[in-house]
């Protein structure tokens, strides 16, 4: 089936807003879009970082979700308690894939979950005492941690425990940062407040832990900001930077440490991967440290090689060199690979729907693949990001904002993709419906997709998928012909 | 919080919003003073103290909406 006309994609629209109430209906018609390239502003078409309707079925997660375990979670050589009741830690414990190098238990703790494990009684007494008490535990427990965040969970914002104040005491009896986050689930519309709410705990509590420290700096000092390391992407982003010349001093947060931290104000360029998770903390560190800030987008080589010459362009000709090196070296590769997938992806169309960057930033991979991103959306994106969007999509194609699972259902129906990238909520729906699916939050368990290795390992990905053979053979039970049944005849009685 | 783009222009953002936008017109623009009346490229338009220029961008400071979306 060819692309949709900008009519065709309407009418899709409106017919499965049909079956709303009027109230809803409305609501939901201002999430739901068309794109035109040629718009400069998403807000004429789009409505974005809304209140998920009550009765519809939100992807979305909490405020916790984006503090515990998007920016603070990586982080290795900290402590980080899950405050409240045990559940949130428990179920969110490593989903992310969020590699690291270390000891887990000794030096690193990235794996482990930590929770103070809220009963009755501390709901009635408060958790204040228990808090300390626990800090104090890890501290025995586990000497190496360099550092302790608090997460609080929705209970503690409820019964309005003081957990600043307990930070302050227990961070100068052990002398050490504990970080309080006041990240409860309940605070803002998606998880997209919490990567806020810890953004500004980092500025408050650690950026500026060594501000008067002295620093060996060099002037290719670069820290990679909001990349977390899933399946191995900070890694493979690095190598390409430091193969250039740059000296990469922090990863934020995958893969880094608390002093990698603190000592990020001397970098000299902050590269931005996810620009919705930590764009807060880049442009509080250029007004306070004039440190400039870039967005770059390692996914696929067109890209890479867009955002190599970017990053090099803020550097003298040593770098532009060493960026055209790079690129050169690595371009025979991917001429093999895009040799060997593309006849075989060429023209197979792709649904997306993630959280807050990848619904853009893969689009140029898929692109280099020769597959086309018919439909995109986010989680939690504001107007900022579907500015940035809709230049990368086509004309005519669909934008769906917080997508509810009816929708999105009869949106894969309808448009019948060869392939959809989202999350695990949505996989065996999709496959269920013989649809190929590839999760694009924890790569399903595979990666790195970003840099050039991962690219490789995106497109053999990507062929596994849409070429199994399995989504031929999915005829189930009950649509099985009997002998002298045809499929057809079935279908039809069904 | 006003920061100059790469091509020497404003822009304007605002957390609270997360209104990212260039800025069209400022009512003063010099050194001594500095502010007024701006207008975004979205039509909207928003009222700074008016002051003496910042010696660096980006810089924070207080806007009142004069007439802008919610």
């Amino acid at each position: 089936m060819a692309a949709l006309t900008r009519e065709e994609t309407e009418a899709l629209i409106a017919e499965v807003l049909e079956v709303y109430p009027e109230k809803a209906r409305k609501d939901r018609a201002k999430h739901l879009a068309v794109n035109d390239p040629t718009l400069e502003q998403s807000k004429k078409c789009i409505t974005s970082n809304r209140k998920s309707l009550p009765g519809v079925m939100t992807i979305r997660g909490c405020a916790y979700a984006g503090s515990r375990g998007v920016v603070w979670g990586p982080i290795k050589d900290m402590i980080h308690i899950s405050h409240g009741p045990v559940g949130c830690g428990q179920y969110s414990r490593g989903g992310r894939r969020n590699y690291y190098v270390g000891t887990t238990g000794v030096d690193t703790f990235a794996e482990i979950n930590f929770t103070s494990d809220f009963q009755e009684k501390d709901i009635v007494f408060g958790g204040d005492k228990k808090l300390a008490k626990l800090i104090g535990e890890i501290d025995t427990l586990f000497p190496l941690a360099k550092g302790i965040s608090v997460q609080s969970e929705c209970p503690i914002g409820l019964i309005g425990d003081d957990i600043e104040a307990v930070s302050k005491k227990m961070g100068a009896e052990l002398a050490k940062p504990v970080v309080p986050v006041r990240c409860e689930g309940f605070r803002g519309v998606s998880q997209s407040l919490g990567h806020h709410i810890a953004n500004d705990a980092i500025r408050d509590w650690v950026l500026d832990r060594r501000d008067n420290a002295a620093f060996e700096s060099t002037p290719y000092d670069v820290a990679i900001i909001g990349d977390y390391n899933i399946g191995g992407d900070a890694w493979s982003s690095r190598i390409l930077l430091e193969e250039m010349g740059l000296r990469v001093i922090a990863q934020w947060s995958g893969d880094g440490t608390l002093t990698e931290m603190e000592n990020t104000p001397k970098a000299k360029l902050n590269l931005l991967h996810c620009y919705r998770s930590m764009n807060y903390i880049s442009r509080h560190m250029e007004e306070k440290y004039g440190i400039p800030w870039i967005e770059y987008n390692f996914f696929g080589p067109t890209k890479i090689i867009e955002s190599l010459r970017e990053i090099a362009a803020h550097f003298d000709d040593k770098i532009k060199e060493g960026a055209e090196r790079v690129i050169a070296r690595y371009q025979p590769m991917m001429d093999a690979i895009i040799a060997k997938y593309k006849p075989r992806l060429q023209g197979k169309r792709v649904m997306l729907y993630v959280g807050g960057l990848r619904p853009r930033h893969i689009i140029g991979a898929y692109e280099d693949l020769g597959m086309i991103v018919v439909g995109t959306g986010y989680e939690f994106a504001h107007g900022d990001d579907y500015d940035r969007t809709m230049k990368e999509m086509g004309d005519a194609t669909l934008l769906y904002d917080d997508v509810t699972g009816f929708e999105f259902e009869e949106f894969v129906a309808k448009i019948k993709p060869d392939l959809v990238g989202s999350g695990i909520k949505e996989k065996y729906i999709f496959q269920k419906m013989g649809i190929p699916f590839r999760q694009m939050h924890s790569w399903d368990y595979s990666g790195p997709y970003h840099g050039y290795d991962g690219f490789a390992i995106f497109a053999r990905d990507m062929d596994m998928a849409i070429s199994n053979p399995v989504w031929n053979k999915l005829t189930p039970p009950w649509l099985k012909p009997k002998a002298d049944e045809t499929i057809a005849e079935l279908k039809k009685a069904a | 919080m006003i920061r100059q783009d790469a091509r020497g222009g404003y822009v304007f953002y605002l957390p609270k919003r997360d209104l990212e936008d260039a800025i069209v017109s400022m009512e003063f623009d010099t050194p001594e003073k500095w502010g007024g009346e701006i207008k975004l490229n979205n039509g909207g338009s928003y009222y700074i103290e008016p002051q003496a220029k910042p010696a660096r961008l980006p810089f924070s400071l207080r806007a009142r909406r004069l007439d802008a979306a919610e």
